[in-house]
């Protein structure tokens, strides 16, 4: 009997629109997201009889770039094929796709593994394909009467990138697309903000049973869901003894959960043959002409020479390009300085700020966190008042508000430190010792907590302004007079 | 010079399924001349059926690439001319909107696949009009109704817009009453369009030329043995006898690949329209689907009733070579076949200039005289190895037995339109 | 040998339909015809398909798109700008 507590062995396909200009096999825009249904279409990607796909030269050009960034081999020919099914999206009833001679095959991705160090991930093989159509489903796809189509999408081109199974956990396959996207975003190939630009279908399995494709994760948090619900799945069932039978389930982003596909799509024959209306590529030699760009571990190995940063922090501030991009302009204006402090800043607290509102961090200027940096390492504020003056920053930005500097958020709001005001603080001392008879008596009877108890009291009272070093050595010398 | 042409003719045979009775016209090389086009041949605004039901009401949203060139040139297309659905037939019976009939004897057939093009020209209702040919769909009907067709060169002509049957296969091309008006149309037609990936930048500017001396034309065992009826062999033979009197000198020679050729052909064309064919569906064209029922009901329940026998067969025949367990023994072999027909013409190439034979086996048949689906393919031996090599190949007049036109057929070099066009071109000035 | 059961099942695959009372003259045809392409297994050679055009590219240009009238002109049924099909199951 299979081991319930296996190792969990996973693969990905990921599908990732390439961000040409237009359609992979047409000259219509590929800039449809805000358009009408069927807006963006010509006889090529309607499918109309007698047209013709014309293949794009980016798309390869991007393909290929992905290909050397990925460490892969561009084959000396590859070719284009038909994949034949039906349905309504599908506006030719084939995709012209590669099959056995697709662009590139072998190469590797390095992530994070789950022991902590630098893991390969094998893959297999990127062939380049067009996007299908879009269905809209009226009513409840089972009972509803039609469906509606629109076009746009189609023809759009698409990388499949196919990782061997060399994964080993939902959160390793999670770091897998994260680098991913990232490579993908480097190279100016991907925009991973176009709804809909990436799709991953994925395989996994519980070592010594069947291997089970989750299709259709259309997010990056949906990968590390769907498969955290799939083995515990299959655990469950290999637990009550059941077998794991090969198949093919939906994800279903809103539940969570995956679902049996119906079983005609286990039988699929796609009868493939080579694309007649196109020919060969041969463009190996194309190789020698693509200049890859600073990939994401060329860029966090800079990070941690250069600006000092910490393996965690250069991870964080390199895994996504805008990030990168934002920390050093941020650090521009004085390197040495401003690093130390910007990279805890950004990659910590501005990152939290950020996902806990949802927020892009397109709206953040990088000047304003310069500011604000520049205020911490002068000592003009405290921690604790620089994350009151960024939540009101972001706020601010996110609510379309009028946008204060940091200075003046300081200003207004009075949080510069009570450096030197050594009376503020020596009174609120008093105020909180007088306020709290039982951590004095604490404090008498030894109990170093009650320090700690206090400093958050005068910390309250002085709204954070107080010097953290300063407040420490007063409320020591106040007990200690009490004391006597 | 633009104006407009009335054109209204008296349609006995059903060479057309559309007709403009008021057809506009521009300046150019074809000023006011009245083209038939094939009606598998994309044209904005003008109904496009390829003869099936399925694309009944079909009004294509643009222009094949060789309409725009006979626009370009003042052609006035007039009409749209019958076939055999989606190009599957060697006789224009298996259209969906009925027959076609043989202008020479209203009793046969015209042949096929572009049967009305060929019948609008012998019953002298157009000079010209183009037909696309797969495996013969222009030579064959040329033959059999006694005017010229030429099958370019794969790849000279455009393909953007033609309806595809079989796209590794076919070409369009110009079909007229003589090899002058052929060469004329030709000349419009051909060059490099960037709509189609398989075109090559080779435009034909060519005036025919009947000077022949010293011509070496070889001449298959294969075109006059078994299956040839005997009298088209012996008037073939004739004609050749007076290209020889023109100074040109024959050489046996034979295609051992023939022998598998049209098998080879069956399987490429079958497979390819097999995938060219799914995309109907009654979704973004043709008819209605039923909405009460689900898709896959629907769709084929559209596709069973709007398609004929003969284009259900060689859909089913294309399924099933394609599918996995059968796509190497069918597909694949086809493919290798193919190679060694080329090796073979390449090989007799080397010492001939063109290759000369009839253009079918037999004269015009009998209307329904081919029910069986076999025995109809098998006549499409002589002129599918042109096809399955991308060969240029003319059909011109070449007498008559039983009473009925005989094709003589000049295959060349690829890329040597103009050469077979010259060929046919001597004979039909030595013999008028 | 393809039984009538197999017509059937390509009959499916291809989505063309084939009825009950066609089925035997049909299965006979294709038999005649399918024994006939058993002449390919004599065919000799390995030919890769020899293309001498290769690298087919265009330039990634916008052009445009066909209008919305021309998209949705053949449609038999069309629902603000979409176009309807059958519902999938």
């Amino acid at each position: 009997m299979a081991d319930p507590d296996g190792q969990v062995i996973v693969g990905l396909e990921v599908h990732c629109q390439l961000d040409t200009k237009s359609k992979l096999f047409c000259g219509c825009s590929t800039d449809y997201r805000s358009d009408g249904p069927n807006t963006h279409v010509c006889p090529i990607c309607l499918g109309l009889p007698g047209a013709m796909p014309a293949l794009n030269k980016r798309a390869i050009e991007y393909a290929m770039k992905v290909a050397k960034a990925l460490n892969c081999e561009i084959l000396n020919e590859s070719e284009f094929s038909r994949k034949n099914y039906f349905y309504p999206d599908l506006d030719k009833a084939y995709q012209i796709t590669q099959y056995d001679k697709p662009l590139a095959e072998g190469g590797y991705l390095e992530i994070e593994s789950d022991e902590g160090g630098e893991k390969k991930i094998r893959l297999t093989r990127i062939h380049v394909e067009e996007d299908p159509g879009r269905l809209v489903h009226m009513g409840n796809v089972e009972r509803g009467k039609y469906s509606l189509v629109d076009y746009n999408r189609a023809g759009i081109p698409l990388i499949e990138i196919v990782s061997e199974p060399d994964m080993r956990s939902p959160k390793e396959a999670r770091r897998f697309l994260n680098k991913l996207r990232a490579t993908l975003e480097y190279l100016s190939v991907f925009d991973s903000e176009k709804e809909g630009s990436l799709r991953v279908d994925a395989n996994i399995s519980i070592k010594g049973s069947e291997r089970v494709e989750v299709k259709n994760i259309t997010s990056y948090k949906g990968v590390e869901k769907a498969l955290t619900f799939e083995v515990t799945r299959q655990r469950n069932l290999i637990r009550r003894g059941q077998k794991i039978e090969r198949e093919t389930r939906h994800y279903l982003e809103a539940r969570g959960v995956t679902q049996a596909g119906r079983s005609k799509e286990q039988e699929h024959d796609y009868r493939y043959f080579p694309e007649p209306d196109l020919r060969p590529l041969r463009v190996k030699s194309w190789l020698d002409g693509i200049v890859l760009p600073e990939l994401p571990d060329a860029r966090r190995e800079r990070f941690m020479k250069e600006y000092g940063c910490s393996l965690n922090h250069a991870r964080t501030l390199t895994g996504e390009l805008k990030l990168a991009n934002f920390f050093e302009k941020v650090v521009a204006s004085d390197k040495a300085g401003l690093s130390p402090l910007a990279s805890t800043w950004i990659a910590d607290t501005l990152i939290g700020e950020l996902n806990y509102r949802d927020m892009s961090l397109e709206k953040v200027e990088p000047a304003a966190m310069t500011s604000l940096v520049l205020l911490l390492k002068a000592g003009t504020i405290t921690d604790k008042s620089g994350v009151e003056v960024l939540r009101v920053m972001l706020d601010q930005r996110q609510k379309g508000e009028a946008a204060e500097t940091p200075d003046a958020i300081v200003k207004r709001l009075n949080l510069a430190k009570t450096v030197g005001d050594t009376g503020a603080i020596t009174k609120a001392i008093d105020d909180a010792i007088n306020e709290n008879p039982k951590a004095l008596e604490d404090y008498r009877n030894g109990e170093a907590k009650a320090i700690n108890f206090l400093v958050g009291q005068v910390m309250k009272k002085t709204r954070g302004k107080a010097d953290p070093g300063e407040l420490n050595r007063l409320l020591i010398e106040a007990l200690k007079k009490r004391e006597a | 010079m633009s104006g407009e042409i009335s054109f209204s003719p008296n349609d006995k045979y059903n060479a057309f399924l559309t007709t403009c009775k008021k057809a506009p016209h521009g300046s150019g090389k074809l000023a006011g001349v009245a083209v038939a086009i094939k009606d598998n041949i994309s044209t904005k605004d003008i109904e496009t059926t390829c003869a099936s039901k399925i694309l009944k009401g079909y009004v294509p949203p643009y222009n094949a690439h060789v309409i725009d060139l006979l626009k370009a040139e003042g052609a006035a297309i007039v009409g749209k001319t019958n076939m055999d659905e989606f190009g599957m037939g060697t006789t224009t019976e298996n259209s969906g909107f009925g027959p076609t009939l043989n202008p020479c004897d209203t009793t046969r057939v015209p042949g096929g696949s572009s049967g009305g093009s060929a019948a609008a020209i012998a019953g002298g209702m157009v000079t010209m009009a183009l037909g696309s040919d797969t495996g013969g769909s222009i030579r064959c009907p040329a033959a059999f109704c006694g005017i010229v067709g030429l099958k370019p060169s794969y790849g000279r002509v455009s393909r953007y817009g033609l309806i595809a049957y079989s796209n590794s296969l076919e070409q369009i091309g110009p079909m007229g009453k003589t090899v002058a008006d052929v060469s004329k149309l030709m000349g419009v037609i051909a060059g490099y369009d960037r709509h189609d990936s398989t075109s090559r930048d080779k435009p034909y500017n060519h005036t025919p030329n009947a000077e022949i001396k010293g011509l070496k034309i070889g001449i298959p065992q294969e075109f006059f043995g078994e299956g040839v009826n005997p009298q088209v062999a012996d008037v073939v033979r004739k004609a050749i006898g007076r290209l020889e009197e023109l100074g040109a000198t024959t050489v046996p020679c034979s295609i051992p690949s023939m022998e598998y050729a049209l098998a080879a052909y069956y399987v490429t064309c079958t497979c390819e329209a097999s995938s060219n064919l799914a995309r109907f569906d009654g979704v973004r064209y043709g008819p209605a689907p039923d909405w009460r029922k689900s898709w896959h009901d629907a769709y084929q329940e559209v596709r069973s009733e709007a398609f004929g026998t003969e284009v259900r067969r060689r859909i089913m025949l294309g399924t099933f070579a394609l599918s996995s367990g059968y796509y190497g023994r069918y597909y694949s072999k086809a493919q290798v076949a193919r190679e060694n027909v080329r090796a073979d013409f390449n090989r007799i190439f080397a010492d001939v200039d063109v290759i000369a034979g009839p253009t079918m086996p037999t004269v015009a048949f009998k209307l329904k005289e081919k029910s069986d689906p076999l025995s109809m393919y098998l006549a499409d031996i002589l002129t599918v190895p042109a096809n399955l090599a991308g060969i240029p190949s003319i059909s011109v007049p070449c007498g008559t037995s039983e009473g009925m036109p005989v094709g003589l057929q000049i295959m060349g070099r690829m890329f040597e339109d103009e050469r077979v066009v010259d060929v046919a071109y001597a004979y039909e000035q030595e013999v008028n | 040998m393809v039984s009538e059961k197999d017509v059937q099942h390509i009959a499916e695959l291809a989505d063309v339909g084939i009825s009950p009372d066609q089925l035997g003259t049909f299965t006979h045809q294709f038999n005649a015809i399918l024994e006939y392409f058993d002449i390919l297994d004599r065919v000799e050679g390995q030919g890769a398909v020899a293309h001498d055009l290769i690298n087919i590219l265009r330039e990634d240009e916008v052009e445009p798109s066909l209008p919305h009238d021309d998209v949705l002109r053949n449609a038999p049924a069309k629902e603000d700008g979409f176009i309807k099909a059958p519902r999938v199951m």
